[in-house]
């Protein structure tokens, strides 16, 4: 398990040399881990371990901790909804449920094809400008179902071209 | 109507303001070298003191007078901790400095280095904020180039480093403590205070943590002086403050107001625009989801962390979330209790167990299955707010509380 270390030994120096002790570097590691490995697998964990010389076990416990790291695989295009209060009180249900009809999953699932997975977080941080998504880590306010639209169609489309 | 005054926000829409060229041009960086070339650090801590600036991460902590708790003659290295994990609901003010203003924040680190005698700040910000991380990065590079950042600053003895830290996904992290042991790369466990961070934080350090807005505010009150700054606001909340608005309002936003000039409901009324459709309002939480509740009867009083206060209520990070007639307080109150409970780190058993008690009787009151006595349960569970290593507990409680007594007849139909 070199993947991390072969694809990008100058990060994980450079991370290693940020900080004044070794162990701050394991959240950036993980962050590091997850983009070589596409999510933190099993492998991922290890090879962290391996860099910072500690047990597997010890990073499992961090990166579990931490509710952005995904253990599992998502979908290509990983859907965040934020469904807190000021969400909530601007239409963050009614987001969530035109979602759910059109990809055909719940929170927490995957479609079938591997494309898209959905999930509902807690406050992006957004609140004024909601409702909010993040979509693979972009961010998209204020929306409302003909928004959805704007924004999954083309990549159904995409994703329907590729089956 | 009083109208917005952007003190921090000034140079927010202009252009180029995002490189050090552009900034340079409005101003930006001279509070820096006017502190390094012509103050000593404890001049420019006397003029935050002056200022009466106020923490505003929630709760409000004198920010000189917290700097002061740094033990005088350590021979360990300080250092500075920029809270930027943004994440009790409702609130989204740091980020607009984050976004469109990354050197103003800068400015204020250094400064604030300079004055408590660090050579290390981290900006510990919240890993959703991509593209937050990236302006900050971006940023900070453009600055070492201009010799803003690192080595002898201005050609003085001042030498200073900032690293942004991305935390991924914890609130408790936000919490001082916990956002330290994050910092040292495990669990984000909060620590039992003392010791203070100030006498003990990173690596066993002394290191000051400050939100956002606290450090962006840094930057005026060196360009204009402590007392110009003391000028806005009242004599217990002065300067301005970043209100974020949200909810059931026709204008949501940010807005950056003199406190003290104006009446919570005239704010919402003014700045937020009133309620669409001409509804009425049922209740606001006037600062993050943890603060207490309040009725429409209690908005007419003054704008000021010591009023809200007052009422029973708090200020807290400056969100203030606006709900109107039709909502159903006990829904309300379920995402409210879901999220604290979802977010507790589980250390100490008051807040792992009563978080996840809250939830379940709010849930079978929601989908009527509650039972007798569910009311007076949830009212006994909240007697534990103090008995837990860190706030996270207290904001669990309050919610909760001000929700059932409040609208009791909601959770008792
Ligand atoms: C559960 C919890 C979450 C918190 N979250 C934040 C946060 O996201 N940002 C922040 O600046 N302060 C947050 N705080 C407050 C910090 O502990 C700390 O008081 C603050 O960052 C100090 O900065 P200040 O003195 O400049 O306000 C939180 C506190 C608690 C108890
Ligand atoms: S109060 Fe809750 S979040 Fe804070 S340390 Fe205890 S269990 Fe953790
Ligand atoms: S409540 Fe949705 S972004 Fe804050």
């Amino acid at each position: 398990m070199f993947k991390i270390r072969e694809s990008c030994p100058d990060k994980v120096e450079d991370i290693l040399r940020r900080f004044p002790q070794k162990k701050s570097a394991s959240i950036p590691l993980l962050y590091l881990a997850w983009d070589t490995y596409g999510y933190v697998s099993k492998e991922a964990i290890q090879e962290v371990a391996e860099i910072l010389g500690t047990t597997p076990a010890y990073i499992q416990g961090i990166a579990t901790f931490y509710t952005m790291f995904p253990m599992e695989p998502r979908g290509k295009y990983h859907i965040e909804v934020c469904n807190n209060i000021s969400c909530f009180l601007m239409g963050a249900n009614t987001i969530l449920e035109t979602l759910e009809k059109k990809l055909g999953i719940q929170p927490g699932e995957c479609s079938a094809d591997g494309q898209f997975s959905l999930q509902a977080v807690e406050c992006l941080a957004a609140c004024s400008w909601g409702p909010c998504l993040h979509l693979n880590g972009k961010e998209y306010q204020q929306l409302t179902p003909e928004k959805i639209d704007e924004i999954l169609d083309p990549l159904m489309k995409e994703a329907a071209c590729v089956k | 109507m009083v109208a917005e005054t952007r003190l921090l926000l000034e140079r927010i829409g202009s252009p180029d303001i995002l490189t050090v060229e552009g900034v340079l041009k409005k101003g930006g960086y001279a509070s820096l070298k006017k502190a390094v070339t012509t103050m000593t650090p404890e001049e420019v801590r006397n003029e935050v003191k002056h200022s009466g600036l106020r923490g505003r991460g929630g709760a409000g902590f004198p920010t000189a007078m917290k700097w002061s708790f740094i033990p005088k003659n350590t021979d360990k290295p300080i250092y500075l901790c920029c809270n930027a994990d943004e994440s009790e609901p409702g609130t989204c003010k740091d980020r607009v400095i984050i976004d469109h203003d990354p050197h103003l924040l800068l400015e204020g680190i250094l400064l604030t280095c300079y004055a408590i005698g660090s050579k290390q700040a981290f900006i510990y910000i919240r890993g959703e904020f991509h593209r937050g991380a990236e302006i900050l990065a971006m940023a900070i590079e453009d600055a070492r180039r201009h010799g803003l950042i690192g080595e002898r600053i201005y050609g003085t003895d001042f030498s200073c480093q900032i690293e942004v830290y991305r935390g991924a996904g914890a609130y408790i992290c936000g919490e001082e403590t916990s956002l330290l042991t994050s910092l040292e790369g495990e669990r984000g466990y909060p620590r039992n205070k003392p010791p203070f961070p100030a006498v003990s934080g990173l690596y066993n350090c002394p290191t000051i943590i400050n939100n956002v807005e606290t450090l962006a505010a840094v930057p005026l009150i060196i360009e204009k002086g402590g007392e110009w700054f003391a000028q806005f606001g009242t004599e217990k909340s002065a300067g301005t403050k970043l209100l974020c608005i949200s909810g059931h309002v026709n204008k949501p936003g940010v807005y950056e107001v003199p406190l003290g000039t104006m009446t919570l409901r005239e704010f919402i009324e003014d700045f937020g625009g009133g309620v669409p459709g001409g509804k009425k309002i049922k209740g606001v939480i006037p600062g993050g989801s943890s603060m207490p509740v309040m009725r429409d009867e209690e908005l007419d009083i003054p704008l000021t962390f010591e009023d809200i206060q007052a009422a029973g209520s708090s200020l807290g990070s400056g969100a203030i979330i606006v709900m109107d007639e039709t909502v159903d307080m006990v829904e309300a109150a379920l995402i409210i209790a879901k999220f604290y409970a979802h977010e507790s780190c589980g250390q100490c058993t008051p807040c792992r167990e009563g978080a996840r008690w809250f939830v379940q009787i709010v849930e079978a009151i929601h989908t009527g299955q509650g039972q007798p006595g569910d009311v007076e349960m949830l009212l006994e569970i909240c007697k534990s707010e103090y008995t837990s290593i860190c706030p996270l507990w207290t904001a669990a409680v309050w919610p909760v509380r001000a929700f059932v007594t409040k609208f009791r007849d909601e959770f008792e139909a």
